[in-house]
């Protein structure tokens, strides 16, 4: 032990040496030019101007991109998620339902800003981030090397921001037409907290358990939130709809979309702002934002056929509900592989996605009884689940060196996706239960049945969505 | 005086209005309804989930007109409305007691 600190001691002072011998030596051999000395130190400064000036330009290009992404990933939530789910809805609850996903655009940014980002990205234990950022304290102009070396932290930050605000968002369609006002906002605030923050802590924070980019101890590849965003948002979904039970009706009377039109249109945004989430998850302008873009719009394209081509056969007709639904499955299952497979392994996932989805949301849920009214257990819950299994099958090295799937010999990968996916679920139901237990006890979480068949826009918001004679 | 009312297929709207003004109706008056007859209605799918619907579409045609006038109408919207499939609808015939013009408070054939 002694020995050893005396020989980097001695090794420390050997190098030191020489360095002085060199810098000596320098200065010897330009002595003669001592008319130009002024030379070499204006090249220095040039070169050290440029390479400022270099860091500058990427930087600049690199937060461009990001703060076009963060806008892309709120524009998911409103109006992308809020018309689509609007859309599905009976016209009496669309305000209802489309202010579910608004008011958490306001309610999870105050929670970010106060502890949120801390909770999920601030340095912690395994498990949970702890309080160094809380109040936005230290989260400034400038770069956090761990997460992304050439944007400001709070760059970095707000774009993760419009992730916790979509995630519960998504929750919303299991629920949909039977949920008190009050009791969603309680419930969702305390679900960011209790479910996302150490989800995405764990996956994607400072020594967080599961981070394959700074040394969790069993590295899961999650590019943009397979598991942080849809596997808990959509597991959560479908204990909700078990602990609320069915809408009054179902499923013998008719509860048809209202409007697939604004359904269309929502699910448009989506499928454009999901390039926000996917290719900005890259945190840099560079050529592995390009291939989650493609990766991603492949696989969405796969989906829809999927979906749509499995309708066609089974029904005869291919329903642009269906092509919707179809596209929404594929941005889900792609979003954990997008920054590690080719665009063939892409275009693989997207069509079992848009396959297996529709299984989900025309059959199973149809064995079991369930209400998940608007499907976000059968798209986001099993397309998060497929997608972060199947990253650990297609995960390609050559795309992103930190990924090593099954088809690369690595099959410890496709171990660590079924652990992380095993405990995204398992946070999911257990929070989730305790959470709607309290709210249950506290508030209640149903509408009176009057309020039911009234509707939720006039009982909770005291207006209507289509006021056709005024 | 008789009143004609005329359930028929939306889309036959244009030819029988365009038909009885030939024939020199010049008063209607038009609602959206919706209804069923013999006519099945269709079913709808969304993700999985089939809903039928059996009350379609249609239009109602209201117009009262002076009896020897009525035979013409009729014949004229039978025409017209025909389409030889289930659900091109129906006519049905009642006699009207009176008839008062709001404006001058002219009645009967007058008021028509």
């Amino acid at each position: 032990m002694r020995s050893a600190v005396v020989r980097l001691l001695f090794g420390g002072v050997l190098i030191l040496g020489a360095a002085l011998q060199r810098v000596e030596a320098q200065e010897t051999a330009s002595a003669p030019a001592a008319g130009a000395a002024a030379a070499p130190t204006a090249a220095d400064e040039k070169i050290a101007k440029l390479e400022t000036a270099v860091v500058e330009a990427r930087s600049a290009g690199d937060n461009a991109w990001m703060l076009v992404s963060a806008a892309l990933v709120l524009m998911m939530t409103g109006p992308g998620l809020a018309l689509f789910y609007g859309g599905l809805v009976r016209k009496k609850n669309v305000l209802g339902t489309m202010m579910q996903s608004f008011i958490l655009m306001a309610l999870v940014t105050v929670l970010w800003a106060l502890f949120g980002y801390s909770m999920a990205f601030g340095p912690g234990v395994s498990f949970i981030g702890g309080f160094d950022f809380a109040f936005m304290r230290g989260v400034g102009a400038a770069p956090d090397a761990d997460y992304a070396a050439t944007i400001p932290a709070q760059t970095f930050m707000v774009y993760q921001l419009m992730f916790a605000i979509i995630t519960p968002g998504l929750i919303a369609g299991a629920f949909a037409e039977r949920m008190k006002f009050s009791a969603m906002v309680v419930f969702m605030a305390l679900w960011a907290v209790i479910v996302y923050n150490p989800m995405a802590h764990m996956v994607w924070g400072k020594g967080g358990l599961l981070n394959a980019a700074l040394g969790g101890k069993i590295p899961t590849l999650d590019f943009a939130g397979g598991t942080v965003v849809h596997v808990t948002s959509g597991v959560s979904a479908l204990v909700c709809a078990l602990y609320l039970g069915r809408r009054i009706g179902y499923p013998k009377t008719p509860m048809p979309p209202h409007s697939v039109v604004l359904s269309f249109i929502g699910a448009c945004l989506l499928w454009v702002g999901w390039f926000g989430f996917n290719a900005g998850s890259a945190l840099a302008a560079g050529s592995l934002a390009t291939s989650a873009f493609v990766a991603t719009h492949f696989a969405t394209a796969a989906a829809v056929l999927g979906w749509a081509g499995s309708e066609w056969i089974r029904n005869g007709k291919p329903s642009v509900l269906g092509a919707i639904s179809g596209a929404v499955a594929g941005l889900v299952a792609i979003t954990p592989a997008s920054g590690f497979v080719t665009p063939m392994s892409a275009l693989i996932i997207g069509l079992c996605a848009g396959v297996v989805c529709y299984l989900m949301c025309a059959k199973v849920k149809g064995i079991f009884g369930y209400d998940d009214s608007l499907d976000a257990f059968g798209v986001h819950g099993a397309g998060g689940t497929l997608g972060a299994l199947l990253t650990g099958i297609f995960a390609s090295s050559a795309v992103n060196p930190i990924g090593k799937g099954l088809l690369e010999g690595n099959a410890r990968q496709l171990f660590n996706q079924l652990v992380a996916t095993a405990i995204a679920w398992g946070l999911a139901i257990v929070g989730t239960l305790i959470i709607l237990k309290i709210v249950d006890v506290v508030i209640g979480l149903r509408v009176s049945e009057e309020h039911e068949v009234q509707g939720l826009d006039l009982s909770q918001h005291g207006e209507e969505g289509y006021n056709l004679e005024a | 005086m008789t009143k004609i009312e005329a359930i028929i297929q939306p889309s036959k709207l244009d030819t029988v209005k365009e038909a009885l003004r030939e024939v020199g109706v010049d008063g209607m008056t038009v609602t959206e309804v919706r209804g069923h007859g013999r006519q099945k209605g269709h079913t709808e799918v969304y993700r999985g989930a089939e809903y039928t619907v059996d009350l379609l579409p249609k239009i109602k045609l209201e117009m009262v007109l002076p009896d020897n006038r009525s035979d013409a109408a009729v014949k004229v919207i039978l025409k017209a409305a025909k389409t030889g499939k289930i659900g091109d609808g129906k006519i049905f015939l009642s006699k009207v007691e009176s008839a008062i013009r709001i404006r001058n408070e002219e009645s009967g054939d007058a008021a028509l």
